[in-house]
């Protein structure tokens, strides 16, 4: 059986890349794609802890962000496309109107 | 009564709040009649309540207590004693007046405006009723929003700034106040056991003396803030300078004694060692207001920011009486607020309707308005003379009672003191002189035509009560005689408990054991 | 008892209401039977009072009357209550008796004034005030009254409020008298506190008991007492207003600013003879102020060339007198001499208004002169008052001011040098007096040929009261001849129930105890009379007979005059060391203190908060990937802190 660390740097792993790509990458789809990955990596932590310490909850738990996050992926590309009709781009520089 | 008269009182002008919420804004008449009749009825209300109270019964009144939010001990606690009593009527009256008033003054935002009044009126009751500290914190709030909106919408040019500084001042005394408050409730449920932000009950704790000093700073500094005692007072001429004629009734009428009343209802009751160890410096600020606000006001080139200076000196002739701690001083002092309120509401109306006739407050715009204004003229007379204290009108009732419960408190206050007296003289009738005597400087003043009807109907009552409380004031002490001896009679009481009590209490004073019995918010 | 006391203050107060709510809209005739009617109404009442008074035995001659208690506060109760003994009984009777007189006059001299009615409507609340004043049984309630006296000189005094310089009088008036009624007010608190109580009864009944014979206590109060009397009735501080007041209507000079209001002071100080007799250094100062101020005032007359302020001046010069009686505990001949001076400046006064009247408005005596053949009736009453004031025999104002003499020269708080500078005084009166009438009435006629032309005697309406004036002038001291003359002084026997701070033994017993004989009082009273003799002579020397000479004096002493004529230029010295700094010191504690120091503190914390927060906004730079760095970046400081604690 693969020990439970194996899982966590596995999770840590997808966390850090999905934060990367948050921070590095101007496109708004590929952020918001990183996010989900983020989200993932989340989940998979989630899940390694409840099989360890055998409590179910974290099971309920992960399908729930995994409902939420289907939701999250409908309104954000919904979003995405309406800025790109908008503006014309999804370059997330681009888009400092909260700038003070 | 079935229905209960206070809360009757209290909420009626709401009411007249949700009626409006259903008339379209293009409707003027109809609002602005609405807010007549509410405001009338209220005031028939307040009628109905002073005639059903009983003079000489001790304590408070018509007091009801249901509970309200039982989760935390707060209660829908009201009351009333002879010095809220008068206040009220001083509200009802004055928002009446404010509302008819505004008739030709306000012509944008009708509704908005008067919705902004009727909330405050209920404020303002609400705040002179409570007799829960957390209900009197609700009021005490909730009268600031329409008064920032009263400034900030329909004020003058610089409305912004006014209302700005007007709220900044006023929020900064009341979040003391809101932590003094929470620390009451908590050190009162660890002397009872029960929580509670009943005043009445609180009235019975004894409080040890380092934390009655911090209490009272924090309370008094939000009061101080309100009344305003020197040199809190810079947002005053600002405020009544910007403020529409109405907003300045109130403000000048009403909304400066929530902080003398505050005084009179929380800090004296509750804190009297403290108070005591205040009195030189609350009693030395309040002459410097005297003289100081009598000082500034004599060279002010606006008639308005002369007045609001003047306010500053009146209600430090009504701090000072508070603070002489005796019959005659507090007497006076609550009698001064009433006055205050009249006078000072009828020279504001008085300076509104020049206004809007010439659109100029500045002094050296008029000149010989006793030759086209006879009747203005006569009534700003009467006014201005009650507000310096001429004997037969209000205002000496109360700063002759002032005066001479200060000068047994101490001599040297009350000569200091007597000094503003002649100073009022000076400004006001300097004032009286460049205003409506001499030759007709300006030819725009030739033509004003003189009060309208409505205008002399909403002086005229403030008129006669000039003269009635200075001729007769009797029952107007009757009423009060009992309240204010109950709170002097409270002072001494607690004074006497806290000394017997005082070692079994020390351990409130001390930071180790504080923690078994307050509220720590980190929840360690 | 029945009730009528409160008739005598009420109908000029009913007057006052009627002519004051129906204003413009009454005519003439009406507003003049209004205001004159209820004056003489009141006259009428307090005359059957009077009788009634006077049919009571001697210790019981005091009626009271109380209406409604005012103001109850706790222990402090004071009632709106009138007090009718031989002291107000002669006040009420002098002010309304004088003040209907004035009326009737008034109704002539302002007879083309567009401000009639509101005229009458100041003058009958007046006479209310003035009367409340003397008929209260309260200091509280004398209170009000004196307030309410003050309120209408200022009222009148700025009559024609148009002018300037009038308006400013009013204002100047009311605020010196602020300043007095400031130490009034505070005696009344030290009394209050002391006696607890302000009804005379019991504070003179009581003050004995609680104060100690010239203890610190009785002297502060009755020094602030007599401050307030000071700036009522125009002693020295507080003199300045009155000569400024002239600019009123003269009738009003003459009603309130010579017969009646300004002897408030005296008055107050004569019903509070037992307080002051308790403090006899306050009593030695009110002597010393009143004399100085005679002398003073004399003085300033001297060279003043409006008729006015001659009157003014000698109006204060008298009430200095009354002071100097007062002061030497005679108390009953500062009345005596309030009661005829009222008389005689009143006539002195309406005679000067109706030579103004004639002259269409100068009041300037270099261009009267020879008004004598013009007004007969003016003239002769006007001569009358001159001869009552500079005190000869068998006129008011001998019998008074020979009292006032002999008292400053006799009695126990006397003394010789008072009695000098008060003769000194009356010499100078007598000069004065006599050079207005001779400018006035005697020698060329100096005004314009205009004016000349149109010189006429004033209508009926201002001439009778003159001529009853004149009658009371001569007989008026009558009531109080001494006993050196074969009098029995009725008055001041009259008024010994009030003076209870005097010991009173009879004629005999006070000449014993104060040692001097009637013949010293005798040599005394045909001194003076001689010197004032001269002293008149002189003047008829100088302005009638040797004009030339005045001129060549003037010049040979042109300093001194000038500070004379410029009245020592007190007023200039008050406005350089008081008004000045005020209002200097006002502006800079508004610009100042206000607005730079409060609100620039104030303000500079919320231009400090809203920098500091300018720095903090830069931060928002609205870059969603910076935003998630340094979110992501805190996220790791915080687990990493909670991990490697």
């Amino acid at each position: 059986m693969v020990p439970m660390p194996h899982y966590l740097i596995l999770s840590a792993l997808l966390f850090a890349i999905g934060a990367a790509g948050v921070i590095l990458s101007r496109n708004l789809l590929i952020m918001f794609m990183s996010i989900e990955v983020m989200l993932n990596a989340a989940n998979l932590a989630i899940i390694t802890f409840s099989r360890f310490l055998n409590v179910m909850d974290g099971h309920v738990f992960v399908f729930l962000v995994m409902a939420i996050a289907a939701a999250e992926a409908a309104v954000g590309l919904a979003m995405i496309i309406t800025i790109f009709r908008n503006r014309g781009t999804i370059d997330a520089d681009k888009f400092n109107l909260m700038k003070w | 009564m079935g229905l209960d008269i206070l809360t009757l009182v209290t909420f009626f002008p709401l009411l007249g709040i949700i009626l409006l919420l259903f008339v379209p804004k293009t409707q003027v008449g109809s609002i602005r009649a609405i807010a007549i009749i509410i405001a009338f009825i209220t005031l028939l209300l307040s009628f109905v309540m002073y005639s059903l109270f009983d003079p000489f019964a001790n304590g408070m009144q018509f007091e009801i207590n249901i509970p309200w939010i039982t989760a935390f001990g707060i209660n829908y606690h009201v009351g009333i004693d002879g010095i809220s009593l008068l206040l009220i009527m001083l509200t009802t009256i004055l928002s009446l007046i404010a509302i008819i008033s505004s008739w030709s003054a306000i012509t944008t935002g009708i509704k908005g405006y008067y919705i902004s009044l009727l909330l405050l009126e209920t404020g303002m009751i609400g705040v002179f009723v409570a007799l829960d500290l957390f209900l009197f914190y609700v009021f005490w709030e909730a009268m600031l929003i329409p008064m920032y909106f009263l400034i900030g919408v329909w004020g003058g040019p610089r409305k912004i700034y006014a209302a700005i500084k007007f709220v900044l001042f006023t929020m900064f005394g009341s979040l003391l106040m809101l932590v003094a408050l929470l620390y009451l409730y908590f050190m009162y449920h660890s002397y009872s056991g029960e929580y509670s932000f009943d005043l009445l009950k609180m009235y019975q704790m004894p409080i040890p003396m380092g934390a009655q000093t911090y209490l009272f700073m924090a309370f008094a500094l939000a009061f101080a803030i309100k009344v305003p005692i020197w040199p809190f007072h810079t947002w005053l001429p600002d405020a009544h300078v910007e403020a529409p004629t109405a907003g300045s009734v109130i403000l000048a009428g009403v909304l400066l004694k929530m902080g003398t009343y505050g005084f009179v209802r929380i800090c004296l009751p509750l804190f009297p060692q403290a108070t005591l160890e205040f009195v030189p410096l609350i009693s030395i600020l309040a002459i410097i207001g005297i003289i100081y606000g009598a000082l500034v006001s004599m060279v002010q080139r606006d008639v308005k920011s002369l007045i609001a200076f003047s306010s500053v000196s009146h209600l430090g002739f009504v701090m000072l009486g508070m603070m002489a701690l005796n019959v005659q001083g507090l007497e006076g002092s609550v009698i001064q607020m009433i006055n205050h309120g009249i006078s000072t509401g009828a020279l504001f109306l008085l300076v509104g309707m020049i206004y809007e006739r010439r659109h100029t407050r500045m002094i050296a715009d008029f000149g010989g308005l006793s030759k086209s204004m006879p009747v203005f003229s006569t009534f700003f007379m009467i006014v201005a003379l009650s507000s310096i204290g001429l004997p037969l009108t209000n205002g000496f009732v109360g700063e002759f009672l002032i005066l001479l419960g200060t000068f047994k408190a101490n001599t040297l206050y009350a000569v200091l003191a007597s000094i503003g007296v002649i100073l009022a003289a000076c400004y006001m009738l300097w004032m009286l002189q460049r205003v409506i005597f001499g030759k007709i400087t300006n030819v725009a003043n030739e033509n004003l035509h003189d009060l309208s009807g409505r205008e002399k109907l909403v002086l005229i009552p403030l008129i006669i009560l000039i003269f009635w409380i200075g001729i007769y004031p009797k029952p107007f002490f009757i009423r009060m005689e009992p309240a204010v001896k109950n709170i002097l009679h409270l002072m001494q009481k607690s004074g006497k408990e806290k000394a017997q009590n005082f070692e079994e209490l020390k351990f409130y004073m001390d930071g180790s054991k504080a923690s078994e019995y307050t509220f720590k918010p980190d929840g360690e | 008892m029945n009730q009528t006391l409160f008739l005598i203050p009420l109908f000029p107060l009913i007057g006052f209401l009627l002519n004051g709510l129906f204003l413009g809209r009454l005519n003439k005739k009406l507003i003049s039977l209004i205001a004159c009617g209820s004056v003489g109404l009141s006259f009428i009442v307090g005359l059957k009072m009077f009788f009634q008074l006077i049919s009571l035995p001697e210790n019981t001659r005091a009626i009271e009357e109380i209406l409604f208690t005012w103001i109850p506060s706790g222990e402090f109760v004071v009632s709106f209550g009138y007090l009718f003994d031989p002291l107000s009984a002669i006040m009420v009777l002098v002010v309304s008796g004088v003040g209907f007189l004035i009326h009737v006059y008034s109704v002539g001299y302002m007879h083309d004034d567009p401000g009639y009615g509101r005229y009458f409507t100041y003058l009958n609340l007046f006479i209310f005030a003035m009367l409340t004043l003397v008929l209260a049984n309260n200091y509280l309630l004398m209170f009000v009254g004196w307030e309410g006296v003050g309120l209408c000189s200022y009222l009148l005094i700025g009559f024609w409020f148009e002018k300037k310089s009038a308006s400013d009088a009013g204002k100047k008036a009311f605020i010196v008298n602020r300043i007095g009624d400031f130490g009034f007010i505070l005696g009344l608190f030290i009394i209050f506190w002391n006696v607890r109580s302000l009804d005379y009864n019991e504070v003179f009944v009581r003050a004995p008991e609680v104060f100690a014979l010239g203890g610190g206590l009785i002297t502060a109060a009755t020094l602030l007492l007599f401050l307030g009397a000071t700036g009522k009735s125009a002693q020295i501080p507080l003199y300045v207003w009155l000569p400024d007041a002239m600019e009123g209507p003269t009738p009003v000079s003459a009603l309130i600013h010579a017969a009646t209001m300004v002897t408030a002071g005296v008055y107050m100080i004569a019903r509070s003879n037992v307080l002051f007799m308790l403090a006899p250094s306050t009593m030695t100062v009110v002597a010393i102020v009143g004399i100085a101020t005679a002398l003073l005032a004399a003085t300033i007359a001297l060279a003043q060339n409006d008729i006015k302020r001659v009157l003014a001046y000698s109006t204060i010069s008298q009430l200095g007198y009354m002071f100097t009686a007062c002061g030497v505990a005679a108390f009953a001949a500062g009345i005596f001499h309030l009661m005829t001076h009222a008389f005689f400046k009143a006539l002195l006064f309406l005679g000067s208004g109706s030579v103004i009247h004639a002259l269409a408005g100068q009041q300037d005596m270099r261009y009267m002169g020879g008004l004598k053949r013009h007004m007969k009736t003016t003239y002769v009453t006007f001569f009358i008052a001159t001869l009552a004031i500079a005190g000869i025999p068998g006129l008011s104002g001998f019998f008074s001011k020979d009292e006032i003499l002999w008292k400053a020269f006799s009695s126990n708080q006397g003394s010789i040098w008072i009695w000098l500078v008060a003769l000194f005084t009356a010499l100078m009166t007598a000069f004065y007096m006599f050079r207005l009438v001779f400018l006035t009435f005697y020698g060329q006629e100096r005004m314009d040929h205009h004016t000349k032309e149109h010189l006429h005697e004033s209508p009926k309406m201002m001439t009778v009261p003159l001529s009853i004036l004149a009658v009371l002038s001569i007989i008026g001291g009558y009531v109080g001849i001494p006993h050196i003359l074969g009098g029995g002084n009725q008055f001041e026997k009259f008024l010994e129930p009030v003076m209870k701070g005097v010991h009173h033994g009879g004629e005999e017993h006070a000449l014993a105890s104060s040692g001097h004989s009637a013949g010293t009082e005798l040599t005394l009273m045909f001194g003076s009379v001689a010197l004032i003799l001269v002293s008149i002579y002189l003047s008829y020397y100088l302005y009638v007979k040797n004009v030339a000479l005045v001129g060549r004096l003037r010049n040979s002493v042109s300093g001194i005059h000038k500070i004379i004529y410029g009245k020592f230029f007190i007023d200039e010295l008050y406005n350089a060391i008081i008004i000045r700094p005020l209002v200097g010191g006002s502006l800079f504690l508004w610009k100042i203190v206000d607005v730079v120091l409060i609100d620039g503190v104030l303000n500079g914390l919320a231009i400090l908060i809203g920098d500091v927060s300018l720095g903090a906004r830069k931060m928002q730079s609205g870059q969603l990937r910076r935003y998630a760095t340094v979110f992501l970046a805190g996220v790791v400081i915080i687990i990493g802190y909670f991990a490697l604690r």
